[in-house]
Formats: C-alpha cells, structure tokens, sequence
C-alpha cells in the first residue's frame, strides 16, 4: 500500500465478506426447499429466498469492485484518493439501502422483476450511491498526473454499469418489453461491462504480480475487452431468442453468443501468458492462485458452459430449465467472485503489513471452495439435464419431474457445505490480517518490499 | 505485430460498430416488430393491472414466464392452455396455501378482480409468438 486513502478499501472487502455468508445462507435455504424442506416458508418463501440470494450476489459484488477501485485508482493514479470521507458514508449509504431492500423483500415490498427486485425508492438512493462513487473515482482520476489504461478501462467499466442501471428504472405495461430492456441492465452488466472491470483488475493484478511490462498488458487488454464487447453487445440476443421479439435474433444471438467464449478464453490466456513469461517469483501464492484460478474458471464457467446451451436449438429445450442455474453459478463463482477474492488475497497483506499469504488455511480455502463449487455445479447439471429430458421432451408434468430430480439437491448441498467450508477457512484467514495500517504504508515497490521482509 | 495504438481502435472501433448495429436491431423489435408479435393493440387495463400484480408479489421468484425466472414452480407461458381458468383461478383464491406434490405456493388470496386481472395477463403471455418455445414434447409431436 502506497497511500493512506487505499485503507479504505478494507471496509468494503468487510462488507463483502458478510454479505456473502448472507448469501451462501440464503442458498442453503432454496436448496433444502428443492429437496422437499421448506420449513421456513412462512417467514421466507422460496421467492424471498430467492431474490435475496442474486441481490446479495450482486450488491456484494459491486462492494467488491468498489473496495476494488478505492484500492486501484490511487496507486494507478499516484495520488490519495478524492475523499476519504465520501467513500465512507457512501458504503455506509450503500449497506443501508441494501438492508432495507432485503428486509423489503420478507414483506413483499419488490419490483419482481428478476435480478432487478429492489423497490422503486431504493433504486434511487442506490442512483445517488453510485454517483458519489463515481464522483470520488472520476475525481481522483481528474487530479491525478498520471492516468494508466488499467484506471481508465477499470473506470469506464464503473461508469457503464452505472449508466446501464437506468433502463431498468423504464416501467413496460408489456412482459416482452419489460425483459427486453432488463436484459440491457442484466446481460450488458455481466458479459458486457463488469468483464471490462474483470479486465482491469486482472491487468492490474497481473502487472503487480507477473512483474510483465505495463505496456505489453495493457495492449491485450484492449483486445481482449474489444472482444468482449463485440461479442457480447450482440450476443443479448441470446435473451431475446423467446420473449416474442423477432426471430432475426435467433440468428444474430447464436452467432455473436458461439463468439462470447473468445473474451474469456483471451481472458484466461492473458492471464497464463503472462504468468509464464514472469520474470519474478512473487511470494503472495494465494493471490496469484486466485488470479489465476479466475481466468481459468471464467473460461470454463462463463465461456464453456454458456455456449453449450446458447444454440437456438438447444436453448428451445434448455430456456428456464436448472441447465440456466448451472451454467449461472460458475460463471459468476469464476468471472466474479474469484477475481474479488484475487484482489482481496493481493491487498490484504499489504495493508496491514501482515504476511499470511502462503498457508495451508489459505490454500485449503482456495481448493475446498472451488471443488465445492464444481460439485454444485455438476448436480445443477445433471438435475437441469434430466430436467429437459423428462420434462421438454417426454412431456412429464413439472412438479413429476421435480420429484425425480429432488436427490441431485442432496448432492448439491454436500458439494455446498464442502463449498462452505472452504469460504470459512476464507473468512479465517481474512480476519486473522486485522485492520489496515498506516505503518503499512511502502516507499518502495511492493513487490520489493514483500521480497525483502519475507513470507 | 500489433501495436497498442491498433489494439485501442479494434476496441472502440468494433464496440462503437456493434452498438450501432445492436441500436438499430433494437429500433426495428420495438417500433416495427414485438407490437405485432405480443399484440400489443390487446394490452387491456386488466391484462396490465395483472402485469402489475405478477410483479408486485415477485411471482417470477419461482415460476418462469416466457421461460424467465425461478425453476421452483411451473412455467406459466401457456398455463391457461394446460390447465384451463377455473383451475388457475382456484389457485389464486386460495386462502391456504397451494401445494402440489408438497412444494408450498404462497397464500396470496386474492380477490375475484385480481384473480381475472392476473388470467388476463396469462391469456395474453399465451398468445404471444415466442418463435416456437415452450416446444411441444416428443410424446406430443
């Protein structure tokens, strides 16, 4: 850590940590409801399980990107950040809002709309969030000497979502325009411009840790974004194949869908490119192994298995089946969340001063969480394949089916505990760093100083 | 080999390309196509207050509508085909919870109005050309 203000970030890797046991919670209770043991339906029906699972999903992933950028942006743009004070009422703010949207939605106080359930009010307040948010970054930006491309595409990236938030505010008296323009809110944020935050953060993790010329990053992170967006502004179609839109978006959407691996598969070269040609051996094993696990798992996760029922053909038969879950856990387990944990694993021990970057807790952490995961999302698959079968071809009734495909929930939630676990041991080591420090603060690079201090 | 320079216009240069593309696709649904596909002249105050009420008690949260959603209750696409009104409405008025094979739905009651306001809404979803899906089963081919 170079600059006092980067502490800041600390507080949004807490409130990212917390929420995301919210959610793990929350997923526990929808799984044992698919197994038959929905004891909780009184005071949290599957619906409220439900939404606060995906919003918790993403209001902590946006504190991670976040907490990402107070740490990024300064010591990019080699100056303090903007104002301290802002960011602090703007996560306070922002954890407020959350808390009350999801105390809303155990009284049936959401907009219903999938992914985009926060009350009307609250979609405000989050607009003013965000803004401040933003207003901090951009001014940070605006005073700073300096301006990299990692800054810039990271804060692009910010700027985007926000921007892309607001279709979504729009009120359709029409089902199909209503989905039509959440997808510019849902699709365009998760293969569209948070994989433009997802490259700028692993750029700049990959400078940090592969010790590769600035300059060579940096021009693959151009194309690999390039790549991204052409692929992916087109391949919304993907959603608009079946919600009474015209059929020319069978065409385009399986065309520039089947291309959407690309990015990720660019994503995961960059990454294990870069790490072969590294000049350095960096001691901090735990970040590079997430780093690298995040590429990779994107790839397979968000790439692989989003293709493999893109097709029109097949996704005819797939379409809001538990194939869509499958593919939705590792893809944003992959793409996301490990690039959270990546930036937290770096920016940890380097602000509090504290080494604890090559343990057994934390590689246990790493590989328990990630087996889980892959558990998770075998049993998704296996149950949303049998789904299909019995259901979109034999013609069995839905609630028949469901009985058939209950025991893949027992195994999902064995895969889910080992997943669990692996986040506690997470959780452990996080806390055991303590709080940020000032005496943390480096003259010399951070990679030397990790060298000359030592694991 | 490539420059950094080249590798910033293959970004803006294809996303502007894409997006302007992607725009005019979106103009052409919205203006010229999805009225005509959803018969948009047949939204009626009813089938847009059952809208109103689908979202309102995030139904979405376990069934799926034009296979959008959850996957803990049924897709409700077509529901008016397969199970016909005085069914839906049943379930509907319910003041107990409905539960078919165990899986609980939450007792929302609602009143004779909501209930035709909400069939109205499913009768519409239902005449909507979804370019083929739900596919008919094999067993019904």
């Amino acid at each position: 850590m170079k600059y006092k203000s980067q502490k800041v970030a600390y507080w949004f890797f807490v409130a990212c940590m917390v929420l995301l046991v919210l959610q793990i919670t929350y997923g526990f209770i929808m799984a044992f409801a698919h197994l038959g043991y929905d004891g909780l339906h009184a005071i949290t029906p599957f619906n409220t399980a439900r939404a606060v699972h995906t919003n918790l999903l993403v209001v902590w992933l946006l504190c991670g990107f976040m907490g990402a950028a107070y740490y990024i942006i300064p010591e990019e743009s080699k100056r303090e950040l903007y104002s301290i004070k802002l960011a602090y009422i703007q996560l306070i703010s922002f954890l407020l809002v959350g808390v009350i949207a999801i105390a809303g939605y155990h009284v049936n106080w959401w907009e219903g709309r999938k992914f985009l359930e926060i009350p009307r009010p609250l979609d405000y307040l989050v607009v003013i969030n965000v803004l401040a948010f933003l207003f901090n970054i951009l001014m940070t930006l605006w005073k700073a000497k300096e301006r990299t491309t990692t800054a810039m595409v990271l804060t692009m990236g910010l700027v985007f979502a926000a921007l892309l938030y607001l279709p979504g505010m729009i009120w359709f008296d029409s089902q199909t325009l209503d989905s039509f323009f959440r997808w510019w809110v849902v699709h365009l944020w998760v293969e569209g411009v948070w994989e433009l935050i997802m490259g700028g953060i692993l750029a700049y993790l990959l400078i940090k840790i592969t010790g590769v010329d600035r300059e060579v990053i940096e021009k693959w992170l151009y194309v690999i974004i390039g790549l991204t967006f052409i692929s992916g502004i087109l391949g919304t179609g993907h959603h608009y194949y079946y919600i009474g839109t015209p059929n020319y978006w069978l065409i385009v959407g399986g065309i520039f869908s089947a291309l959407e691996p690309l990015a990720f598969l660019g994503m995961a070269l960059f990454a294990i490119t870069m790490y072969m040609r590294s000049g350095r051996n960096h001691p901090n094993k735990l970040a590079l192994y997430w780093t690298m696990g995040c590429a990779i798992t994107a790839f397979v996760g968000a790439g692989l298995l989003g293709a493999a029922h893109t097709l029109p053909q097949v996704n005819l038969y797939t379409h809001g089946t538990l194939v869509t879950a499958m593919h939705g856990h590792m893809a944003f387990w992959g793409a996301y969340a490990m690039l959270i944990f990546a930036v937290i694993s770096y920016a940890m021990p380097l602000m509090t001063g504290r080494k604890i970057y090559n343990n057994m807790t934390g590689l246990l952490a790493f590989w328990f969480s990630n087996i889980g995961m892959i558990g998770m999302t075998l049993s998704l698959g296996v149950a949303g394949v049998a789904q299909v079968y019995l259901e979109r071809k034999l013609g069995l009734s839905f609630m028949q089916v469901q009985k058939e495909i209950e025991v893949h929930f027992f195994v999902m939630i064995i895969a889910a505990t080992l997943f669990s676990t692996g986040i506690t041991l997470y959780l452990i080591n996080f806390f055991r760093y303590g709080k940020p420090k000032d005496e943390a603060i480096l003259s010399e690079t951070e990679f030397e100083s990790l060298q000359s201090q030592g694991a | 080999m490539l420059s950094k320079k080249q590798a910033r216009f293959f970004f803006f240069g294809g996303t502007i390309l894409v997006f302007i593309i992607f725009l005019g696709m979106t103009w052409d649904s919205i203006a010229n196509r999805i009225p005509e596909q959803t018969h948009a002249d047949a939204l009626t105050p009813e089938v847009v207050a059952g809208k109103r009420l689908w979202d309102k008690n995030n139904c979405m949260g376990c069934h799926t509508i034009f296979g959008e959603g959850a996957y803990y209750a049924p897709e409700l696409t077509k529901v008016i085909e397969r199970r016909g009104e005085p069914y839906i409405k049943s379930v509907l008025t319910s003041p107990v919870p409905w539960a078919p094979n165990g899986r609980k739905m939450v007792a929302y009651g609602f009143s004779n109005e909501e209930a035709e306001n909400l069939i109205a809404y499913f009768r519409w979803i239902g005449n909507v050309d979804l370019n083929g899906f739900p596919a008919k089963p094999d067993i019904e081919k």
